[in-house]
């Protein structure tokens, strides 16, 4: 997996590249967390993500949660099909918007 | 980092291997996820020592076997922490070492790697009929699971009882027909697509067949004759409490069946549909002496099943072994894993196979009272789940209307399918005993109230609804035991001619009695019960036990839904006709007197002439009113309403009873009729012409309301 977070006009863009797993999920988490205390507004793109497995949809959902207590609020950008279909059934879908593009995700946080 | 990641406890004392680790802590049973590690947790009365065994995923050899030191025991549970293990990609078993003397009831056998009793989910059947892990040395893993689901506001629903309509559902069977237009046929996932179908037929609970972990290949063998691979398709052989079945789930090859699992009770719920588990605690899936040792025979063989004096299996369940239930140790296995359910998996409900063995003691003799049975009764976790018994087992114990209740058991109600099946098919000698079923079976549960029987006139074990009309016999050559096996006392009446036919004249009877039948049974007080596709007449060919079918026997067509679209349609219509009537859903049983006053008793038995029921053996018709003044204890004012059964083949003319108030019948039902005349819309029903005298058809039934 490999990281990658800027920080633009307020916005925290987070990529990810790789498998989400329970081998790189505790080190994703606490590095976007740091990211989270001085930001409402996280963009993720999830285009060159595999795989997403119960470790790292529950790392989506703890980013949530750390938002949505707050105010803020992640948007996830590209999400593969497989994925989404996983996240579907497996109810995480829920909390989540997606966007087709960090365009579009962005200008959702210009509307709001 | 919290304070729980503080706790001074959680670092390792001891190494073996490279692999880092500590005393754990006895309880929970089983593998938990605590700060860096996972503590294990496992109980042996008689082991002399305990090995840890992990696996990677999928990795045919251990990586690490751990010898538990003596110092990790207390009493006869094993404890381990184990540090730094990555809790998605590891599967788990012991090595139990200890006497191998079956004479005295001990099985041990180190060269076997046992799955944990209470592992919260099983590896190695992820994919449903996946045969590639069929020849592995140890193939049901246990795994880990996470256990912090986000149910948001959820909670079981605690439907009043009397307000329920169960939906019997297989997991597989609802959805794997090609015609159901899910996205993953046969799972948890496709459940969730078909709740608007579910919310439209107007049910609202479903108990799904066994979804606790089983081998779907256990005995399974070819057909001979068609070349048909025959396997444990509907579950009835538990593997593991507490694992669900990963092949039931579209994302169990991706370790995540609990999740999707959850998702669907919750989706469930946020639609007013209860869950009710069929559990299965009466054996497990090792079999007798004969059979695998998968997990308890190795780790206490003693303990877990009930044993004759020289050390061979009580077979109560008439498939191999008995689950030792009230042996104190295996009853807060039950407890726990009851427990566990309901307050992690937001269960409503149990249903519980064979459900006599839970009365019986260790040497298989009836107890008075069970302490297993009293023991749920009064369960602090489990005090507003509905708790159903099957109140029968295969060593001949016969419970209906017996069973021991603490006020809070319900029993499916076998006399109920019994009569209303005689009844339907015209037999003499039923009027009497349809009285009391419509009534919700007082002579039986007079002080237990019309909750205590589950209404049934068929579930999965037996004819469908259809093939009770279609069929005099069972036709089960295809199950490969020369029909030899399934119930042969039916009561079934195939309208003229055995099997599928062009006869308009056959095929319009019997959809007419399916129309019957569903009157009746949402008509009666007490707890309906449907078997999934009979309001849409599906069939299993004749096939009255079709436990090993993966296949058309057993999926449901949802073409039918076209097909016989009256049948669907006049489903939905009874059903939300018992849901609209508060008088069809007394919790208490008639008094059969004017308790309110309102000049009726309310209930009152007629015949052709009103206020004269025909009690005598000849007699195949039955009339029966009520009052709605009295629904809800007379706290609610419901209608009037009217009910007739003509099972005689030909039109007979009933007087009807006279309303008082100046109410008048409307006509509701006529199954006697076609679509659209058979029924009308609740509030639509119009008024009859004739308030005096209506002739109903031959074996038809309808249903007036006097408003």
């Amino acid at each position: 997996m490999k990281v990658t977070i800027q920080t633009k006009n307020d916005i925290v863009y987070i990529t990810i590249q790789g498998s989400i797993d329970s081998n790189t999920a505790g080190e994703l988490q606490s590095r976007i967390m740091e990211e989270l205390t001085s930001c409402n507004r996280v963009i993720m793109d999830l285009t060159a993500v595999v795989f997403l497995s119960s470790a790292g949809l529950r790392v989506l959902l703890m980013i949530y949660r750390q938002l949505n207590a707050k105010g803020g609020k992640v948007l996830l950008v590209n999400v593969s099909e497989e994925i989404c279909d996983i996240m579907s059934m497996t109810g995480f879908i829920n909390f989540f918007e997606l966007y087709g593009s960090i365009e579009e995700a962005e200008k959702q946080f210009i509307q709001a | 980092m919290s304070t729980l990641d503080n706790r001074i406890d959680f670092y390792p004392t001891n190494e073996y291997n490279g692999i880092k680790y500590r005393r754990g802590r006895v309880l929970p049973f089983g593998a938990t996820l605590v700060p860096n590690g996972v503590n294990f947790s496992v109980f042996s009365s008689a082991a002399t020592s305990c090995t840890l065994v992990l696996f990677n995923k999928n990795e045919e050899e251990p990586y690490a076997e751990i010898p538990l030191p003596d110092e990790f025991r207390v009493g006869n549970v094993y404890a381990i922490i184990v540090f730094g293990l990555d809790y998605e990609n590891i599967e788990y078993g012991y090595r139990m070492d200890g006497p191998h003397d079956p004479q005295n009831g001990h099985r041990f056998d180190r060269n076997i790697v046992l799955s944990d009793p209470y592992a919260k989910a099983i590896g190695g059947r992820d994919i449903w009929r996946d045969a590639s892990g069929l020849n592995r040395n140890y193939p049901f893993r246990s795994r880990l699971v996470f256990d912090d689901f986000d149910w948001e506001e959820d909670n079981p629903l605690e439907t009043p009882m009397e307000d329920l309509i169960i939906y019997e559902i297989h997991v597989r069977g609802f959805t794997s027909h090609p015609s159901s237009g899910v996205r993953h046929r046969g799972t948890f996932a496709a459940i969730r697509e078909k709740i608007p179908y579910l919310i439209e037929l107007g049910i609202n609970c479903v108990e799904l067949m066994p979804i606790y972990e089983f081998d779907e290949f256990e005995h399974s063998r070819e057909n001979s004759d068609t070349g048909d691979l025959l396997v444990n398709y509907w579950g009835y052989s538990t593997l593991n409490f507490f694992a669900p079945k990963a092949g039931y789930a579209a994302t169990g090859k991706y370790g995540m069946a609990v999740d999707e699992l959850k998702t669907l009770i919750k989706e469930l719920h946020r639609n007013g549909i209860e869950v009710i588990l069929d559990v299965v605690f009466n054996h497990t899936a090792e079999g007798d002496h004969r059979g695998p040792t998968i997990s308890f025979r190795g780790i206490d063989n003693k303990t877990y099943y009930m044993l004759t004096p020289d050390g061979y299996y009580f077979n109560f369940s008439g498939t191999g072994n008995t689950l030792n239930c009230n042996h104190p140790v295996v009853r807060n296995m039950v407890l726990d894993c009851l427990r566990y359910w309901a307050s992690e998996y937001h269960i409503d409900g149990f249903r519980f196979d064979l459900a006599s063995i839970l009365g019986r003691a260790q040497d298989g003799s009836p107890l008075n009272n069970p302490p297993l049975l009293e023991s749920l009764a009064h369960d602090p976790i489990l005090a507003k789940c509905k708790l159903i018994a099957e109140a029968w087992d295969a060593g001949g114990l016969y419970q209906v209307g017996a069973f021991p209740a603490y006020g809070r058991w319900a029993e499916w109600n076998g006399k109920y399918r019994d009569t209303v099946r005689k009844f339907l098919k015209g037999d003499h000698n039923t009027v009497g005993q349809l009285s009391q079923c419509m009534q919700g079976s007082p002579e039986m549960y007079l002080h237990r109230g019309t909750t205590a029987g589950i209404n049934f006139i068929t579930c999965h074990d037996g004819f469908t609804l259809y093939d009770l009309f279609a069929y005099n016999g069972k036709h089960n050559e295809a199950n490969g035991e020369n029909n030899q096996d399934g119930c042969n006392d039916n009561f079934s009446w195939n309208c003229g001619w055995e099997g599928e036919t062009d006869d308009p004249a056959v095929n319009l009877l019997r959809h007419r009695q399916i129309k019957n039948a569903l009157t009746i049974l949402m008509l009666s007080q007490g707890v309906p019960m449907i078997l999934m596709g009979d309001e849409m007449g599906r069939t299993q060919m004749g096939n009255n036990n079709t436990y090993c079918h993966d296949s058309e026997f057993n999926w449901l067509d949802w073409s039918f839904v076209q097909v016989n679209f009256d049948l669907l349609s006049f489903a939905r219509h009874i059903i939300n006709f018992r849901r609209q009537h508060p008088i069809l859903r007394n919790k208490e049983h008639y008094s059969n007197h004017d308790c309110r006053d309102s000049g009726y008793a309310d209930v009152t038995f007629h015949g052709t002439k009103a206020w004269h029921a025909d009690w005598s053996e000849s007699n195949t018709v039955f009339a029966f009113m009520l009052d709605g003044y009295h629904a809800k204890n007379g706290s609610i004012k419901d209608d009037a309403i009217y009910v007739a059964a003509n099972m005689h083949w030909d039109a007979l003319d009933f007087e009807l009873p006279q309303l008082s108030e100046n109410r008048k019948w409307h006509l509701s039902v006529n199954t006697s009729m076609v679509p659209p005349e058979t029924f009308y819309p609740l509030q639509g029903e119009p008024e009859l012409e004739n308030q005096s005298n209506f002739i109903v058809g031959g074996r038809s039934v309808i249903v007036l309301i006097g408003k």
